[in-house]
């Protein structure tokens, strides 16, 4: 017999954490859910559009009653539960029908706060929670013409914003000087209020309702002071109450909310809790990025895997008023410790506040311009040092030539249905929007899934992640505290890095037994990512698992579109010889090579051979002398330089020379995305050495050393590091800082944004304010060297890994 | 079923993981190995565009195809939702070490 799990409350947080465990757990137990209101699940987010005019109630059921159906789950609509009997295992309902459950999980929300004025009860007074109240609404819209909302947070803004669309005049009562006083400081709040007045909204400030007034039906509001208003609605958004009373009657621990564990369970150990309704290290929350986490953690703890905790969440607020932008995130008050870093153009309606310590992000708030609301989000949140980018971060992203991810924002909102956001899959923007809506998408993992946009190369996130925010208009951000790595574990990649160094793990199946993987044999995201930390980490010992790498790195060429691949010979420094390139066009010639192309990285690359013939290709490249270009993987891959002193009448230093002897150092390393270097002669920079991961550009008195640049759909120039003198500290230099991005970056991570989230400072500190710490890093890398460089060719003409190049079988005829 | 069966060659000629074709007249059939040492047979042509599935990574009893990252059911050839789309499958008999494959598509 299956266990059977009852749920409590049909809302977002309840169900969310169903459609986790069928993710993980399809057949676990019989579910039971019990819903007071006579509806299917649905947005509860979307009810201010509704309210607007600018969605139906249909565009906005999350699962409809097929869905229920199809996942074999009982649902009781429109019947609340009134009695949870925690001896006999039982819930009871008010029509006095029971359930017996083995587990129980309580979502029963919240309520809205009524302030227990005289005629708070009246004909027309309504809060602004569920459908039920959005059709109150529309109907008083349609009849009539005073509406008085109390309440100048955000729920209250949204629904004056929404009775004004309907065509009511609306006045908003509020207690406060300063509207949306917990998001919002003073200055932006001003500037709301100006737009919202602009608009025709009126406003109440600091006035205290003190009795609704009517017959029957609401007639009027009175305040403190005497003053009175007409009105035939009278909204209450003051506040919301965690639902507790039906778990406080059955006697589980509650204060201001029902009191969970990290594990989302409450005192009753067979009774989990989740959504509004909770409070968790002494917070409760009212948005749901943090409500689908603990869903997410809940759901992982009642498939019985155990593993995952919620710790909490970071949160960030935005209106959902048509035309009003307006984002607000972290401590945006800050104390006696922190700066203020503000940027106001009040002709403009432009305000942004950063609240920043210790050259950290802790709060933001915005108005105007939200555009670059994410990109603070992410910021704070990866606690990402901004010392580098302090003077001009105001500007925004696209003010500070970014890293090749994020940005961008600024075009979504203006593109058209057709523009191209992922180049990689060919997903426009339609595509995108059209996903989201008609799926119901809240999350970037979930537009992946469904559309494939930044599936591939990702650096289209930023895109897609602005898209979501604009179309889901809400909330969308789910802010884990440090991303995991995949599906497959909780663990961020920083985390996985650390756990395998102190439990000293040294293969793919002891670090995912001994860290709890989900998925016995993983997926591809953390097999590679897990290859290459265990290489990185145990360079002398760790055995490859090469089916666990790219089929690139597999069979150590690039496949093409249609299964053939490239060959691409190291070239050293960019050099090359008659000899050289007589056996490439013979090689050309006998295996009918599709097309001979000059690469970026000073290469020449044979394109469509064979899988079969590579072995055969790469004997015949061996004996002038070839070895392999690494061109294929995540690893250094060339070192570009100009022909330097040796020719050129400016050159100031041998940058060939130099190149060579860096090719000969970095060569057939794995690093955790692609890496390539590049040195000039002069500061003329003909070898474009400012755009690489580490650069060197040649002056009189010695070398100057570059890192973090890129090419590619985002360019970014360099950081500048120091000067040297000597050849040999060049390669000291660039072997320590290899190293340092070899240990401490996020698998796939190029250089640039691992630079940019862990701070230019820190890098000098490691490399050039540690001097002992310099050489010990670049021992290390010797050390992995010593091992790493075989060239991978050779071994496979000598027999290495043959079945990865002949079939298995042929069969005739 | 067929009983045309023809002998590929054994278990441990394709690597955990891991995937090896063979080449018929008519195009290549890709042989899975898993990492539970099940053996599955594909048409190595991804349904999405033809990618070698052969050339794919390996996980569960899927395959992550090379090209675009698709991911195809080993058992059924289907696609993995969200995406549409499915591979033809071959039987395959496990005598002692030996794989047989059958040509006639399931
Ligand atoms: C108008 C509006 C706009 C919002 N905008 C945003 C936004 O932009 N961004 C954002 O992040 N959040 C927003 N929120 C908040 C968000 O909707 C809530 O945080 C979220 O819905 C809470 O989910 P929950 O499952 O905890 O509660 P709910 O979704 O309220 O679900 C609880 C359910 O339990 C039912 N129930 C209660 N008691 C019982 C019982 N005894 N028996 C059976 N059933 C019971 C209730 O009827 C209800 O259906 C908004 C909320 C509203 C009302
Ligand atoms: S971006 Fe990639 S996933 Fe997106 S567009 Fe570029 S190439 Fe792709
Ligand atoms: S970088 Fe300077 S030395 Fe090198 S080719 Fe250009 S001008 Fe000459
Ligand atoms: S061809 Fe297989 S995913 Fe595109």
């Amino acid at each position: 017999m299956k266990e059977k799990l009852v749920v409590i409350g049909n809302g977002m947080a309840g169900i969310r954490t169903i459609e986790e465990l069928l993710k993980v757990a399809p057949d676990a137990y019989d579910i039971t859910v019990f819903g007071a209101e006579p509806h299917c699940n649905y947005n509860r987010i979307m009810l201010s559009p509704v309210l607007a005019g600018e969605k139906t109630i249909e565009d906005i059921i999350l699962n409809d009653d097929q869905w229920y159906a199809d996942n074999h789950i009982t649902l009781h609509k429109g019947k609340a539960i009134k009695e949870i009997d925690r001896i006999k295992h039982k819930v009871v309902a008010e029509d006095g029908s029971e359930e017996s459950y083995d587990r129980l999980l309580i979502a029963t929300g919240s309520n809205p706060f009524i302030i227990p004025v005289p005629g708070h009860d009246l004909e027309g007074v309504v809060s602004f929670r569920d459908i039920h109240d959005v059709e109150q609404m529309l109907d008083a819209a349609s009849k009539h013409k005073h509406a008085v909302v109390i309440g100048g947070g955000l729920l209250g803004l949204e629904a004056a914003n929404g009775l004004m669309e309907q065509g009511m005049s609306v006045t908003v009562v509020h207690l406060m000087d300063s509207l949306m006083e917990r998001q919002l400081d003073h200055a932006a709040a001003e500037m709301l209020k100006s737009s919202l007045e602009e608009r025709g909204l009126n406003f109440l400030m600091q006035a205290q309702t003190e009795a609704i007034i009517g017959k029957e039906r609401v007639e009027k509001v009175r305040f403190k002071d005497g003053t009175e208003i007409y009105a035939d609605l009278v909204v209450m958004a003051v506040g919301i109450r965690p639902n507790i009373e039906l778990a406080k009657a059955a006697g589980i621990h509650c204060e201001r909310g029902i009191v969970v564990n990290d594990t989302m369970q409450t005192f009753d150990p067979r009774v989990y809790s989740v959504g509004e309704c909770v409070q968790h290290r002494g917070l409760t929350y009212g948005l749901v990025a943090p409500l689908f986490e603990m869903a997410k953690v809940c759901a992982n703890h009642l498939a019985k895997y155990g593993i995952g905790r919620y710790e909490g969440s970071v949160t960030s607020t935005k209106l959902k008023v048509t035309g009003i932008d307006l984002f607000s995130a972290g401590d945006f008050t800050g104390n006696e410790y922190t700066d203020e870093l503000v940027f106001q153009d009040a002709s403009r309606g432009v305000y942004r506040k950063l609240v920043v310590q210790d050259n950290r992000i802790k709060g933001v708030v915005m108005y105007g311009n939200t555009l670059d609301g994410s990109w603070y989000f992410d910021l704070m949140r990866d606690e990402t040092d901004i010392s580098e980018m302090r003077e001009n971060i105001l500007f925004g992203q696209a003010h500070l030539g970014d890293s090749g991810h994020g940005g961008e924002e600024s075009r979504v909102a203006a593109m058209p249905d057709d523009a191209e956001i992922c180049g990689c899959n060919g997903v426009c923007k339609g595509d995108i929007v059209k996903a989201i809506n008609e799926k119901k998408l809240f999350t970037l993992d979930d537009v992946r899934a469904h559309t494939k946009a930044s599936s591939s190369c990702g650096s289209c996130t930023g895109l897609v992640e602005a898209l979501l925010a604009h179309t889901v208009g809400g909330d969308h951000s789910v802010a884990p505290h440090l991303k995991p790595v995949c599906g497959c574990t909780d663990l961020s990649h920083d985390d996985l890095r650390k756990a395998i160094l102190d439990k000293e793990l040294k293969s793919i199946p002891a670090t995912m037994q001994a860290l709890n993987w989900k998925k016995d044999d993983g997926c591809p995201k953390c097999r590679m990512a897990l290859n290459y930390y265990l290489l990185c980490a145990w360079p002398t010992e760790y055995k490859d698992a090469s089916q666990s790498r790219f089929i690139n790195e597999r069979a150590h060429a690039n496949i093409q579109k249609d299964g053939t691949y490239s060959v691409i010979p190291r070239m050293w420094g960019g050099g090359t010889s008659p000899q050289e390139l007589r056996k490439i066009a013979d090689v050309a010639e006998k295996y009918k090579v599709k097309t001979v192309h000059v690469t970026g990285g000073q290469r020449i690359g044979l394109y469509g051979l064979k899988k079969e013939e590579l072995p055969k290709v790469w004997k015949e490249l061996e004996e002038a002398g070839f070895v392999s270009g690494h061109a294929y993987g995540k690893a250094m891959r060339t070192v570009k330089t100009c022909v330097g002193k040796e020719w050129c009448r400016f050159g100031t230093q041998d940058s060939t020379h130099l190149g060579v002897e860096l090719e000969k150092l970095t060569w057939a390393s794995w690093t955790p995305h692609k890496f390539k270097l590049a040195v000039s002669g002069c500061p003329r920079n003909c070898a474009e050495a400012t755009i690489k991961d580490f650069g060197v550009v040649c002056v009189d008195s010695g070398y100057e050393l570059h890192i973090g640049g890129n090419g590619g759909v985002k360019v970014r120039a360099t950081d500048y590091l120091c000067n040297v003198s000597t050849e040999e500290e060049v390669k000291e230099y660039c072997a320590a800082f290899m190293q340092l991005y070899r240990e401490e970056a996020h698998y796939l991570d190029r250089t640039a944004p691992w630079l940019e989230r862990v701070g230019l400072s820190y890098i000098k500190e490691r490399i050039l304010e540690d001097e002992d710490g310099r050489k010990a890093l670049a021992e290390r890398f010797l050390i992995a060297q010593k091992v790493a460089q075989v060239d991978p060719w050779k071994e496979r003409v000598e027999g290495v890994a043959e079945h990865e190049f002949v079939p298995l079988k042929e069969i005739s005829g | 079923m067929s009983d045309n069966w023809i002998e590929v060659g054994t278990v441990n000629d394709i690597p955990r993981q891991g995937a090896r074709v063979v080449r018929g007249s008519d195009g290549d059939i890709a042989v899975f190995r898993t990492d539970k040492d099940e053996i599955f047979a594909l048409r190595d042509k991804c349904p999405h565009n033809g990618g070698p599935l052969s050339q794919g990574l390996v996980h569960d009893n899927k395959v992550a195809c090379p090209l675009h990252n698709w991911n195809i059911s080993l058992e059924t050839g289907m696609a993995v939702a969200p995406d549409e789309g499915c591979a033809a499958r071959y039987p395959i008999k496990i005598e002692g070490e030996k794989i047989f494959l059958s040509l006639t598509a399931i």
